[in-house]
């Protein structure tokens, strides 16, 4: 049932700058199917937030992206768009959460004014008509009293509050596709729980496709519907939720999977990733992560791998997935996860 | 118990720290919290923002002057140092905190970053006695010796996280309070920088304040955790009982609200909502022994409530 709504293919996205071209994006292609949630991970400096920024067009000047580079939406590239026509894009057919809800709203705006202002750009609604339905939507974005505090400022809302005001901005138009910035990394995890719920609801209700980045996997295992690895640049991992978190295949998601404790995750079994992501400026030839990664083979350090199937919807980019590679044992914590994924796999059969 | 009793490192008792005391705007950032940490354990500090946990953190160091209330370092009482005493206290007593952007000087070299304390004390008799310090503490953190002639901006957050723990192991404290260390971090180095704080405190003995808010790390890396919210403590106890069997409904609150890297799991939480009225009711409350070491901050009825409802 994959019905694309957006295509990303084959994007690149250097950035020129006094030390050299950084090579931010190194060829990601990716699909977004309608009503889905697709959840980007990696860390900071693997891409996932220069992905969106290019989605929404909002990429510094010195970016540089090749016309090879394609990212389809409505039979439409949206890199050939101009400004003025990505104008009427942003924030009304792909809209935007950000993560810190205190710089992406305007702090000498009244709230409720900031999200009729959408409704009154994209809709050409009257200013009367665009409150009273900013007021509809601060209620359904669960702020309590929303008459009382339509004329109030940023400032005097507390962070969770203020996320709530930030996602009725984004969904005030009705997007189709939403783009969520680590939207709860700001947050108490109790108020991270309210959000998320109140996201799973909306969307819901909406039926909007949602790009959710974050780094946090536990959030990701309870939102998303597909996962998309990125490390240095590039996706190294990508399949349905269960695939990832059951099923990993690359070194670099079993990496991430056990350097996260769960809380019973017992003391001296938290496992780090060694080493730090490399320069981007000057990406090593062969796989990126080979340097940090105790399974690397010879061939990692000579050539990249490409994406070896692993289901219909589960692909690595990683030589162990090649029939000529040694088999590995991987961590006990990951194989214990692969018992799990046969374990489900069977029960699977037998309904 | 059977084992003789830990030795009582840092000792909270009833301590209050309000601010604008007296005022309208009055905060009640700490309100009558007692507790110990013993020697060279990890005791883990968790709550909401607000809760007051980084408060306490300062307050034990003197960076905040507390209202009412005593604590005592290794059995004396430090409640009022000042000037000399004071200096000699820090020397036993060094905190990382949060923000390793923040933290460092950017004008500093790391070198002198890390021998400040030194210099302060006098630790060292000459330069090349500082020098070598400096060089063994790096190493020990897991940073080379040419990284000591850099400034704080040519380095990652992890390495920066670093040299902050560098920084306070300089002067050889018995006592170290880490303010959300490994919040700024990503992934997979906050599992390094965990790793290390674990590696050291076994290496030199110390005993840590944990202050976070990510619980499962506080989990991880804790013997003993204190829940606080709005200025108090609500429960402490073993790492295994508060977050299994857990007896105030703000820590059970707290833990239902935790994301899990599982999404057979994640499917199924449901996130408890918490009822404020058990802290606003205005009746006498206090620290009752639920369980043996298992502390909760409740009435008579609520603690014997509490103790029936606990998860076994």
């Amino acid at each position: 049932m994959s019905n694309p709504i957006l295509k990303v293919e084959n994007l690149h996205v250097n950035f020129n700058t006094y030390a050299g071209t950084v090579q931010a994006i190194r060829d990601v292609s990716f699909d977004l199917n309608q009503g889905e949630t697709l959840a980007i991970v990696g860390e900071s400096g693997s891409g996932k937030s220069v992905t969106t920024k290019t989605l929404m067009g909002l990429n510094a000047k010195n970016a540089l992206i090749p016309d090879n580079s394609r990212l389809m939406f409505k039979d439409r590239n949206l890199l050939d768009l101009t400004e003025e026509e990505w104008q009427s894009v942003r924030g009304n057919e792909i809209a935007m959460i950000f993560q810190d809800p205190m710089t992406s709203l305007d702090p000498t705006m009244r709230i409720g004014m900031q999200i009729a202002e959408p409704l009154m750009k994209h809709r050409k609604m009257k200013k009367e008509a665009a409150l009273a339905r900013a007021l509809e939507l601060m209620k359904g974005v669960g702020i309590p009293n929303a008459e009382e505090h339509i004329n109030d400022y940023p400032h005097q809302w507390s962070g969770g509050m203020r996320q709530r005001a930030v996602i009725a901005i984004a969904l005030a138009v009705d997007p189709e596709i939403l783009i969520a910035d680590e939207p709860t990394t700001a947050l108490d995890v109790t108020i991270q729980a309210q959000i998320l719920n109140l996201m799973k609801e909306l969307q819901k209700d909406t039926g909007s496709s949602i790009i959710f980045i974050t780094h946090d996997l536990g959030v990701v295992a309870g939102m998303a519907n597909r996962v998309a690895v990125m490390y240095a640049g590039k996706i190294v991992e990508y399949g349905t939720v269960d695939e990832i978190f059951f099923n990993p295949q690359h070194p670099y998601t079993w990496g991430l999977l056990n350097s996260m404790p769960t809380t019973d995750t017992k003391v001296g079994s938290l496992v780090a990733i060694p080493g730090t992501p490399p320069d981007l400026l000057d990406p090593p030839t062969g796989d990126a992560f080979a340097s940090r990664n105790e399974y690397a083979l010879a061939i990692d350090l000579k050539e990249e791998p490409p994406f070896f199937r692993v289901s219909d919807t589960h692909y690595a980019a990683t030589w162990l997935l090649d029939e000529r590679a040694p088999k590995v044992t991987p961590p006990v914590q990951i194989q214990k996860r692969w018992t799990r994924w046969l374990e489900i796999q069977g029960q699977g059969a037998q309904s | 118990m059977t084992e003789e009793t830990p030795k009582k490192l840092v000792e909270l008792k009833d301590l209050q720290l309000y601010f604008n005391k007296g005022k309208a705007n009055e905060v009640r950032a700490i309100d009558h919290v007692t507790f110990d940490i013993y020697e060279g354990e990890i005791f883990g500090l968790v709550g909401e923002s607000g809760s007051g946990k980084t408060t306490i953190g300062r307050a034990i160091l003197k960076l905040h002057e507390p209202t009412a209330g005593e604590i005592l370092f290794n059995g004396e009482d430090v409640t009022h140092l000042k000037g000399k005493a004071l200096l000699e206290f820090r020397k036993s007593a060094q905190m990382i905190f949060q923000d390793p952007q923040a933290s460092l000087n950017g004008r500093m070299k790391v070198r002198d970053i890390i021998a400040e304390g030194i210099d302060i004390n006098k630790l060292a008799k000459n330069k090349s006695e500082r020098d070598e310090k400096v060089q063994q503490l790096l190493k020990l953190v897991g940073l080379n010796e040419d990284h000591a002639s850099r400034y704080p901006h040519e380095f990652s957050g992890g390495q920066r996280q670093r040299i902050g723990i560098a920084r306070a192991l300089a002067v050889d404290p018995k006592f170290i309070i880490a303010d959300e260390p490994i919040s700024a971090l990503d992934v997979s180095i906050q599992a390094q920088v965990v790793n290390l704080m674990k590696e050291l405190q076994k290496r030199h003995s110390l005993t840590y304040l944990f202050i976070a808010h990510d619980l499962s790390m506080v989990k991880y890396i804790s013997d003993r955790i204190g829940v606080m919210h709005w200025g108090k403590l609500l429960e402490i106890g073993s790492a295994d009982a508060v977050y299994n069997h857990p007896l105030h409904p703000y820590t059970k609150s707290l833990l239902s609200a935790i994301p899990v890297p599982d999404p057979e799991v994640e499917s199924l939480r449901k996130h408890v909502a918490y009822d404020t009225t058990v802290e606003t009711d205005g009746k006498e409350r206090h620290m009752i022994e639920a369980n043996p070491g298992h502390f909760v901050l409740a009435t008579d009825e609520e603690a014997a409530l509490y103790k029936s409802q606990q998860s076994l």
